[in-house]
């Protein structure tokens, strides 16, 4: 049985890319036949996160349109064997998908036995972001302790409530997932963030991860590297657990909590 | 965390509080326009304006919800009054000051 998740979040640049490249890197690792794709048409990253950017050669615009073939568009990860890569085009054209053509690749996908489906959404309430979310059967609600982004992830829960193809067509509602990226416990301790507990309260669905802060998203950026390779840290760490708790396990959360400090930086930090 | 933050009281008036307080107020409000048809709003925007030619009543004191009750769709209505305002019987200078307005135009046969 092949499963959709949406990584989705309204607001821009809060961690839908890293977590999708992450997810589906996790979900590989624990042997899962996973495929990534890139909803953000005409902003494509997805590659450059995951590095294979020198490896596109044709697109989901191309593969909609049936101007490439399932094998001849997805690129395989180097460093996993059951990870594929579908890139988005860098096209102008605001048209470019439609519920058909996707509902076309999505049944391809299925039919390729893929196990995990990762759609990586844009930014925004508009037509991509909305037919990434289409599909979904459980979406990964990507926020940042901060006051537009919570907003935003309230706003793009209401329209996976009612946009979404199970909402549309009256099955099980899509299963909800909050992750909190960019999470400062230190912060939050002298009460300049708001806390996960605050969110959770806000937004009022599961919560699956917090992923702290962490100077390691950038450098996995710069070298190309999903995060969550990052073993040795906290960021890589936290994925790893909201894996697994997306595979049904009861983790406990970590990375919540102020790293312990001597005494005199304590006094005097 | 200093020495002096340490004396700080644990979550009152920090800017975290701060904003949990306005996103509480505002998500509530979004979510009971997001149910409802486009609209609502304006709906709500008009009741609200005709209301407040008569009693001085606040931006939050009326909601419109739709709801389902069997097979019927219903509009509800809630408006809120003040309660010093119930009692008065008189028509605020406001809205005595408009009527006369009213009145003058339908005379001159505007």
């Amino acid at each position: 049985m092949t499963k959709t998740i949406v990584v989705t979040s309204g607001k821009g640049g809060v961690g839908k890319t890293t977590t999708s490249a992450s997810i589906a890197t996790g979900l590989a690792r624990r042997g899962f036949k996973t495929v990534v794709i890139d909803f953000d048409v005409g902003l494509r990253n997805l590659d450059l996160i995951m590095g294979c950017e020198r490896r596109v050669v044709y697109d989901l615009v191309n593969l909609v349109n049936q101007e490439s073939s399932l094998h001849q568009t997805l690129i395989k990860d180097k460093r996993l064997d059951n990870l594929y890569i579908l890139p988005a085009s860098q096209t102008r054209d605001k048209d470019a998908l439609t519920i058909e053509g996707i509902a076309r690749v999505m049944h391809k996908l299925k039919k390729a036995e893929f196990d995990y489906i990762i759609c990586d959404s844009p930014a925004g309430i508009e037509k991509g972001a909305k037919m990434a979310l289409y599909f979904a059967d459980e979406a990964v609600v990507t926020t940042n302790p901060e006051v537009s982004s919570v907003r935003d992830s309230d706003r793009i829960l209401g329209i996976l409530q009612s946009e979404s193809k199970r909402s549309k067509m009256n099955e099980d509602p899509v299963k909800e997932h909050l992750l909190i990226t960019r999470y400062n416990p230190s912060r939050v301790k002298d009460g300049q963030m708001l806390s996960v507990d605050d969110i959770v309260d806000l937004l009022a669905i599961p919560l699956l991860g917090i992923i702290p802060e962490s100077p390691s998203v950038l450098e996995s950026s710069n070298a190309g590297k999903p995060v969550i390779l990052d073993e040795e840290s906290a960021a890589g760490q936290a994925y790893s657990d909201a894996i697994d708790r997306l595979l049904g396990e009861a983790k406990p959360h970590r990375f919540m909590e102020v790293q312990k400090k001597g005494i005199l930086s304590r006094l005097f930090g | 965390m200093g020495i002096f933050s340490f004396f700080r009281s644990r979550n009152d008036g920090t800017t975290a509080k701060v904003a949990k307080d306005r996103l509480q107020v505002l998500i509530a409000h979004e979510r009971s326009d997001r149910n409802g048809p486009d609209f609502l709003p304006m709906l709500r925007q008009d009741i609200l304006d005709v209301i407040k030619k008569y009693v001085d009543v606040g931006e939050d004191s009326v909601s419109v919800n739709l709801g389902q009750q069997d097979a019927c769709d219903v509009l509800e209505l809630n408006i809120t009054l003040p309660e010093d305002e119930v009692i008065k019987v008189e028509p605020s200078a406001e809205a005595k000051r408009r009527a006369a307005e009213r009145r003058a135009a339908v005379i001159s046969g505007r």
